[in-house]
Formats: structure tokens, C-alpha cells, sequence
């Protein structure tokens, strides 16, 4: 299995210019250090809601692919967003979910994602397309599947525990926000 | 006392440049959702705190939004507006149904519609109470207070000063 680290690395490589919305905790870390870019929203709180970030820019931007870099206990905690998605249906929103299995920021307490399959959720939710992998080749296939087809795309990618040396987010959120809106703007 | 009609208000909110509207509904609120809706520039959403994140992503793509509310909901919303809205300095407009006010509602209203006014102050979120006969001067520091300060501002909704569906 890789590590979220490697999967992260492995989704960079294929992002064009697509915002990508990432999570609070070690991900928004891993994904500065990995590939910081203006279009990287870094969320460093209000965690359960990266989902939700992500689907009020896709509908604000109709016209844009827009990406999520989610975990695990994130969509535990904003399980009713799946239903918001699958009923909104917004064709332009790839959810990825790097599946641990645990609270990996605050010490590796257990996550239910371990018993319950948060992929058929989202099917039962109603997004269009819904794969679960492990694999660096089908991690790869069905990213850049999903990115050229109409979504919403929900892809759980099941990692490891390790966490990478990342230091914390080093932009002031405000800029955080500035620098992105602007990349955002320009398109 | 004047009553403000539904489709006033939204107007009123359209000229000012909202452009994005979501929110979970309450009976006070309506006959706002249902112009809103009429209109198709409504988008529901299933929690508060959800609420206010779309509102979030829909002000990251170039959209000023508004969230509808009951305000047993701002408890759902608290941490996303702190951890979120406060800190990266992304602005909302929040109509914020008052439930419970001057301690006439069900109980479960009572401490919410009591101390809303102070956990706002708290927390730094600015607010004032919508009346009809404010109305113009209310919208116009709601305006002002978004630009300026760009955080989340509340406006809190009284029963009665809006037309509802459900009188």
C-alpha cells in the first residue's frame, strides 16, 4: 500500500490548472510540500467541510474542473455533503478521498472507514462515478478518467498511516485566501 | 409595524451584488427561500456548517453569497465561521432567523434566542436586527461592513418583518 504522500505525488503529476481544495491536518502540509501552486486551497480548520469548500466553487465555476483532497474522517464528519453532491450532481467536482483509516494527525485513533465503505455512500448518495484503489497504475487510470468525464467523481484511495516530515501551512490564511482567489480569477 | 415583502428583499439583496444563496430553511424564513427558489438562485444545503462552507467556495470562485438561517443552526456553523470564514478572511452575509426572541418559543429556542446577540459580539461576527423601517440603512451597512471588514456579517430576522408563506 503507499503512503497518501505517494498517491498525492501521483495526482500533482497529472492536475493541469484545476483548483484543488485540500483538507485540514497532515494533508495540507504533505500538498505544500509536494507541490505548492497558487490554485491549492490549504484548509488548516473547520475540518468535515473540504467537501463542501469544493462544491460551492464548483458551482460558482460551472465551467472548471474543480479537485477535493479529502480523508477519511473528514467525510465522517460532513457525511451529509455526500448527499448534497449526489443530489446536486455537479459535473464538474472530483472528490478524492486518501483513506487511511485513521486520525492520522492526532495520534492514528481508529476511523470507522475501516467497517463502512465510504465509496458506496457516495453511490448510494448519487455521485456519477465511484472507485475504490489502492494502486499506483489504477490511482492514475481513473484520475485522469475522471478529470475528462462529467462527475461528480468520488475517488478513495485506501494509503497507509505513514505521514510525511511536512512542516505546517506557511502562508497567513487571509493569504491563503488572496492568493488563491486570484488563480482562480485569471481563468 | 411595516412588513417587508419577499420579493423586495431579494431584490433589495440582488441590487447590492449577492449572487449565490444556500442555506437550511426555517418557517420565518420562507417566503425568502421560496422567491429564491422561484428563481432558481437557491441551493440547499443539508447542515449549517456545510452551508457556510459552500457560501465559502462559492466567494473563492468570484461569487457573493449569502446564507439562510435558523439560529439554532449558527451552533452548527460556529467552528467552520471561526476556523474558517474569520481567519481567512472570507466574507458571507448570514440571515439569521431569531428564534426564541424575548422568550417567546419553544424551549429548545430559549438559550440560543436569548444569548445570540453576545455570542456574536463574542466571536466578532458584526450584526444588527432588520426592521422595515430601517431597511435602506440596515442593507447599506451590511454592504459596508462585508467590504470592509470581509468576514461573515449577520443580519437577524424578527417574526413578522419579512412576509412568510405561513403566516
Amino acid at each position: 500500500m503507499q503512503s497518501r504522500a505517494q498517491a498525492m505525488q501521483a495526482l500533482f503529476d497529472i492536475v493541469g490548472d484545476q483548483p484543488v481544495i485540500v483538507c485540514n491536518g497532515f494533508p495540507s502540509r504533505e500538498a505544500q510540500k509536494i507541490k505548492d501552486r497558487d490554485e491549492n486551497f490549504y484548509m488548516i480548520g473547520s475540518m468535515g467541510v473540504a467537501a463542501s469548500i469544493g462544491l460551492g466553487l464548483a458551482l460558482a465555476q460551472p465551467d472548471r474542473q474543480v479537485v477535493v483532497f479529502d480523508g477519511d474522517g473528514n467525510v465522517l464528519m460532513g457525511m451529509g455533503t455526500l448527499a448534497t453532491i449526489g443530489a446536486l450532481r455537479p459535473k464538474n467536482l472530483t472528490h478524492v478521498v486518501f483513506d487511511n483509516e485513521v486520525y492520522g494527525t492526532t495520534g492514528n485513533q481508529a476511523s470507522y472507514s475501516r467497517v463502512v465503505r465510504l465509496e458506496q455512500v457516495a453511490k448510494a448518495a448519487g455521485y456519477a462515478t465511484v472507485e475504490r484503489v489502492w494502486e499506483r497504475e489504477d490511482i492514475i487510470y481513473e484520475f485522469t478518467h475522471m478529470l475528462a468525464n462529467d462527475g461528480p467523481h468520488f475517488l478513495l484511495i485506501k494509503v497507509n498511516e505513514q505521514i510525511e516530515d511536512a512542516d505546517r501551512v506557511a502562508l497567513d490564511p487571509a493569504d491563503v485566501t488572496k492568493r488563491f482567489r486570484a488563480a482562480v480569477e485569471q481563468h | 409595524m411595516a412588513v417587508i415583502d419577499s420579493d423586495d428583499f431579494v431584490k433589495a439583496l440582488r441590487d447590492m451584488g449577492f449572487d449565490f444563496f444556500t442555506g437550511v430553511p426555517d418557517t420565518i424564513l420562507g417566503g425568502i427561500i421560496e422567491v429564491l427558489s422561484e428563481r432558481r438562485l437557491y441551493t440547499p444545503s443539508v447542515r449549517e456548517d456545510e452551508a457556510v462552507a459552500m457560501a465559502a467556495g462559492a466567494f473563492l470562485g468570484g461569487k457573493i453569497p449569502v446564507v439562510l438561517m435558523q439560529n439554532s443552526g449558527l451552533g452548527n456553523a460556529l467552528n467552520v465561521l471561526m476556523s474558517l470564514h474569520l481567519i481567512y478572511r472570507i466574507p458571507c452575509l448570514l440571515i439569521v432567523s431569531w428564534r426564541g426572541f424575548e422568550g417567546k418559543d419553544a424551549p429548545e429556542h430559549l438559550v440560543m434566542g436569548q444569548t445570540m446577540p453576545q455570542l456574536m459580539d463574542t466571536i466578532r461576527i458584526p450584526h444588527r436586527t432588520l426592521a422595515a423601517e430601517t431597511l435602506v440603512e440596515d442593507l447599506r451597512w451590511t454592504a459596508q461592513t462585508f467590504m470592509d471588514q470581509r468576514v461573515p456579517v449577520a443580519l437577524f430576522l424578527k417574526k413578522g418583518i419579512v412576509k412568510t408563506i405561513q403566516p
